[in-house]
């Protein structure tokens, strides 16, 4: 099993990330330079957090552009998982591996707070650890996190269960229109989406930053530990086959 | 020789509209030996501007204490420097962004956040945390606005908003967790916001990098953004006058931002100096090329040559003299090994910036500047950088009468309501007082969690706690500055500047062990003004050798005065703490329902009711409820906050308290319902308190449980015999709302209290059972009256909507 961290150069989460994976649930990680254009070797791949080129344009827009992303492009189409936080959730959405599109916050203004998930599918490699319905405490820090698609995206969003994470408040409702537990004004609460082949994944939060109790929450580590164990279930399988 | 040529002829006339004085230029002639050109004369003028010079306050620092046993490097370098254990140091500084903040709030925030992060990496540490401390106009009308007329009050909303979303903006894309700092809002500050960045970073202790140019033909290197006509004279003309009604056209000298540049030159700086190659590095800051050049060069006892047609430029047809007056940001330079500049280079281009060799180390002492083939400027660089004037500017204390009239808004002494009277009413109104009510709206438009280090970040604490990676230990670190007490008397209330920051660590469990400030005065030519400065480094200079808290560095900010009215004068004081067990970091909000409620208080005595009524005047209460800012602030006792320090620490360490909350404006009832509100869980229910308090038992020290634990003989000496007041005349307000200091609540466990009992007797210091952590009202009865009572979470409501409330409305 080895993760890899992309390091875009505006990207500040990636030590965060190596952090969590390395240190706290302690699987091999290494950082991967974005002029990279091999990610081979790697089980997964997390796009931090941070601010990619500046992301003076749009979120993500010149991310897109950079060459590890024609590699993860390569890399998820041919099955590895993908898991992009925060500004690498914006940046799959500008790439299009993921749908949908980030709109800036309806207060206008950068948001850091910790919200509440609810877990609403557990058959994917990032989720297969919780339980459904399962309450996540993890932090938001972002300008753009109110996510917003079409009406048929969102149809088929719902009816392939790509919709992996919802705001919701700490008992587990979940009310679309609730400013406190859906602070970014998302569609639908949506928090967090796979694709319909359910290897690449991004949401808003920061798992990565909800991994030891000491500073608040180690909730996220249920989505590293998800991965983690998914892609030891998928080695076995290899192995045994 | 600067080739002089066909330029113009430096007159008395243009040194003055340089910001020189007669005497100045007569003496940049002396060492020159000769008229400076214009561009010799724009780069004396940069350099012996108040803002660089440091020319009136320089003579007074001295008397800072700045030496102690962790201290690795004072005042001098970008940052100070001290010791943490584990082959760690941290360092960190303090600096004012003000007047940029009014001109251009969002890009003189933003700047000024950026400014000070070049400053801690550039001695090669890793920013781990920012604070601000910001002082604003009032927001809100109501008694304590003043004179504020609404247009004023929307402005200072805009202020608000320019220099929050710009602090955001520059932090959060850094990437550095902004984990605290302090927001008052006072009529002094309608015209002129200040705004002071601290940050705080962690290097290896062998690994510092220093600012001094070393070996001769080193290459000089050029690094980060190109350079443009932006902030020119940022730092001569903007910060270094008053401003008049012009002041608005000052916005083109205020730089433009880019945080994104910031975040690739701290990476890529960090990445070069692991090569090895690095000799010296300096930020350019204000005075941009030019003083970094002359700092490095003269405080290596050396000279530096650059040519400057090999600067990046991104603007054409840029004279010398706009080149080195340019304030352009996020650009860096260093002295690199000669013949290892390749290994410079090449990090630099990886992160996609330029870097070029523009000049060398030369043993000439001097700052050799040419553009095409010619010399443009050639002046000794230790002139520049260390022969500034120094003044002894005139100093008087203003007469009563010139302090009223200064005054914003005074008055007579508080009366004290009658004995008995529901103070409910006017503890509300202190809850949403923007200085006191919860700052939330401000620190959620920050990112304070990044690079996982915050373990008490934004209202969590009462410092913010950074656990360390790389160690078992943790820092804790806080601003403070309390600008209407510093106006009633200097001294004092830098005093209490110190006491407070320090307190505030010391109930998060870290023990201070070092200061950093930044002096907020008015015009430094008028004595009454220069009376304030030396009076506050006094106070600053008595307190932290007490508090043993060495100054380490900071800033000096005059000509905080906009059309002849001057701030308050706000020493800001920025004390930073060490934990020996990140573990042990405490929390300021009640935690477990059951726990008793102590009140520490480690001073000896009582005044009489006169001293009482002068010392509330200067109250936060007084302010927000009578509109008066009288009196002085509360006599302080510096062994008695050591006291509490020493304890407070000790209690942490020892596991024997659950939370710890010093007292300090809106005073007891406020910190009890603090403790209260941010206790509130993920569903927002929060935990109350009930509270029974004595008049006569507090100022003296009846121990625990009958006092069978009291503590020494040194602390239980009960009330002053200077014709105090017989104890049950304490006025109510006066007890719940005054704000003397050496005093913190803390709760704990009943299981833990002989425990506590016996660590506070050994530190001498007095300790009294209040209450207890309840779910239900808040209530504060007074010598068996019910004082103030409320339904706690409508009173939360009151305190984290007040802000939100006027500033969203912007």
């Amino acid at each position: 099993m080895k993760f890899g961290v992309v390091q875009f150069p505006g990207s500040n989460c990636d030590d965060d990330a190596c952090h969590a994976i390395g240190s706290v649930i302690g699987e091999p990680v290494d950082l991967i330079w974005h002029q990279s254009e091999n990610l081979s070797g790697y089980d997964a791949i997390l796009l931090p957090g941070g601010f990619s080129y500046g992301d003076y344009l749009r979120t993500g827009a010149i991310a897109r552009f950079s060459p590890v992303m024609r590699a993860l492009e390569r890399f998820a189409n041919s099955g590895g998982l993908v898991l992009g936080v925060c500004n690498g959730f914006q940046i799959l959405l500008e790439a299009g591996l993921l749908p949908g599109a980030m709109l800036r916050n309806q207060s206008l203004r950068f948001l850091c707070r910790q919200v509440h998930l609810r877990v609403e599918q557990t058959d994917t490699p990032f989720t297969c650890a919780a339980h459904r319905g399962q309450i996540l405490k993890v932090p938001i820090a972002h300008m753009e996190g109110n996510y917003f698609c079409d009406a048929p995206t969102l149809a088929e969003l719902e009816r392939n269960r790509q919709i992996l994470f919802r705001y919701a408040r700490p008992d587990g409702t979940v009310d679309p229109r609730d400013r406190e537990s859906n602070p970014n004004g998302s569609l639908d609460a949506i928090a967090g989406v796979c694709n319909r082949e359910r290897n690449v994944a991004g949401l808003m939060p920061h798992p990565e930053r909800a991994a030891e109790s000491s500073l608040g929450s180690a909730d996220g580590l249920v989505i590293l530990r998800s991965m983690a164990e998914s892609v030891a279930r998928r080695e076995a399988a290899r192995v045994s086959a | 020789m600067a080739s002089t040529g066909t330029e113009i002829k430096i007159t008395q006339q243009i040194a003055a509209e340089h910001g020189l004085t007669a005497g100045e230029f007569a003496r940049i002639q002396k060492i020159l030996g000769r008229d400076p050109n214009i561009t010799e004369l724009g780069i004396f003028s940069v350099m012996w501007s108040e803002h660089c010079s440091y020319k009136s306050s320089r003579v007074h620092l001295k008397r800072l204490p700045t030496r102690g046993a962790h201290v690795v490097q004072g005042p001098g370098e970008n940052a100070g420097v001290v010791d943490i254990g584990d082959g760690l140091v941290a360092v960190f500084k303090i600096e004012s962004h003000n007047h940029p903040s009014f001109v251009e709030p969002f890009q003189g925030a933003a700047t000024g956040v950026g400014g000070i992060l070049r400053d801690i990496f550039t001695m090669g540490a890793r920013p781990i945390a920012v604070l601000d401390s910001l002082r604003f106009g009032p927001t809100h009308a109501g008694p304590s606005a003043g004179n504020a007329t609404p247009d004023e009050i929307a402005r200072n909303r805009r202020i608000v908003d320019g220099v929050v979303r710009g602090i955001g903006f520059y932090g959060n894309c850094f990437g550095v967790p902004t984990v605290g700092g302090e927001a008052v809002f006072e009529p002094c500050y309608s015209n002129n916001p200040l705004v002071n960045a601290l940050a705080l970073g962690i290097a290896h202790k062998d690994e510092l990098f220093f600012a001094r140019a070393r070996g001769e033909g080193n290459p000089v290197i050029y690094a980060g953004a190109k350079t443009g006509r932006d902030g020119i004279h940022g730092a001569s003309l903007l910060a270094s006058a008053e401003f008049s009604e012009e002041s608005q056209q000052k916005r083109p000298n205020v730089q433009v931002g880019d945080p994104f540049m910031e975040k690739l030159l701290l990476e890529a700086c960090l990445e070069a100096m692991r090569t090895g190659a690095v000799v010296a590095i300096q930020d350019m800051g204000a005075a941009g090329l030019t003083s970094s050049s002359a700092e490095m060069a003269s405080r290596g006892g050396m000279g530096i040559e650059i040519e400057l047609d090999r600067v990046p430029q991104r603007e054409t047809g840029m004279t010398p003299y706009e080149m080195m007056l340019s304030e352009s940001q996020e650009r860096m330079l260093l002295v690199a090994e000669r013949g290892r500049e390749r290994h410079v280079f090449d990090v630099f281009h990886k992160w996609g910036l330029d870097a070029v060799q523009i000049g060398r180390v030369t043993t000439d002492g001097k700052l050799r500047v040419t553009h095409r083939g010619k010399v443009a400027a050639e002046i000794p660089a230790h002139a520049l950088a260390e022969e500034g004037p120094r003044y002894e500017r005139p100093i008087a204390k203003p007469s009563a009468a010139n302090l009223d009239r200064s005054a914003a808004s005074r008055g007579k002494p508080v009366e004290f309501a009658a004995e008995g009277t529901d103070l409910t009413p006017n503890f509300r109104k202190l809850l949403a007082a923007p200085s006191i009510a919860s700052k939330h709206w401000i620190t959620e438009q920050y990112d304070s969690m990044v690079r996982t280090n915050t373990r008490l970040g934004p209202g969590s604490g009462d410092a913010a706690v950074l656990r360390l990676k790389e160690s078992k230990r943790a820092l804790a670190i806080k601003t403070d500055g309390n600008g209407r007490w510093s106006f009633l008397s200097p001294r004092l209330g830098a005093m209490h500047a110190v006491a407070e920051a320090a307190r505030n660590v010391a109930c998060t469990g870290a023990r201070p062990i070092a200061a950093t400030n930044c002096l907020n005065f008015g015009n430094p030519e008028k004595p009454e003004v220069m009376w304030q400065f030396t009076e506050a480094i006094d106070g600053v200079a008595e307190a932290c050798r007490v508090l043993e808290t060495p100054i380490t560095g900071g800033n000096v900010s005059f000509y905080n005065e906009t059309l002849g009215n001057p701030i308050y004068p706000t020493p800001v004081l920025g004390v930073l703490g060490l934990l020996e067990d990140a573990g042990c970091a405490l929390g300021s909000a009640f935690r477990n329902e059951g726990d008793a409620i102590l009140l520490l208080d480690a001073r000896q005595s009582a005044h009489s009711e006169d001293r009482q009524r002068a010392e509330f005047s200067s109250s936060e209460y007084a302010k927000t409820i009578h509109g008066i800012v009288a009196g002085a602030p509360p006599a302080i006792d510096l062994p008695a906050e050591k006291t509490l320090i020493g304890c407070l620490v000790a209690l942490a360490s020892e596991k024997a308290i659950a939370s710890a909350h010093d007292l300090s404006d809106g005073g007891l009832a406020v910190a009890l319902a603090e403790c209260c509100f941010e206790s509130a869980d993920d569903s927002g229910a929060c935990l109350s308190a009930e509270i029974e308090l004595m008049g006569g038992s507090l100022f003296v020290s009846p121990g625990l449980q009958s006092g069978e634990h009291g503590p020494s003989g040194r602390a239980t000496s009960s009330l002053d015999s200077s014709g105090a007041s017989a104890p049950d005349e304490l006025a109510a307000e006066y007890a719940l709302f005054g704000e003397r200091g050496a005093r913190a609540i803390v709760s704990l466990s009943a299981a833990s209290l002989a425990r506590a009992a016996a660590i506070a007797a050994k530190y001498s210091c007095n300790v009294q059972r209040i209450g207890t952590v309840i779910r239900g009202a808040f209530r504060i009865q007074y010598n068996g009256t019910t004082a103030i009572r409320g339904e706690v979470s409508p009173l939360r409501k009151i305190w984290s909507e007040s802000l939100a409330k006027a500033l969203e409305s912007a």
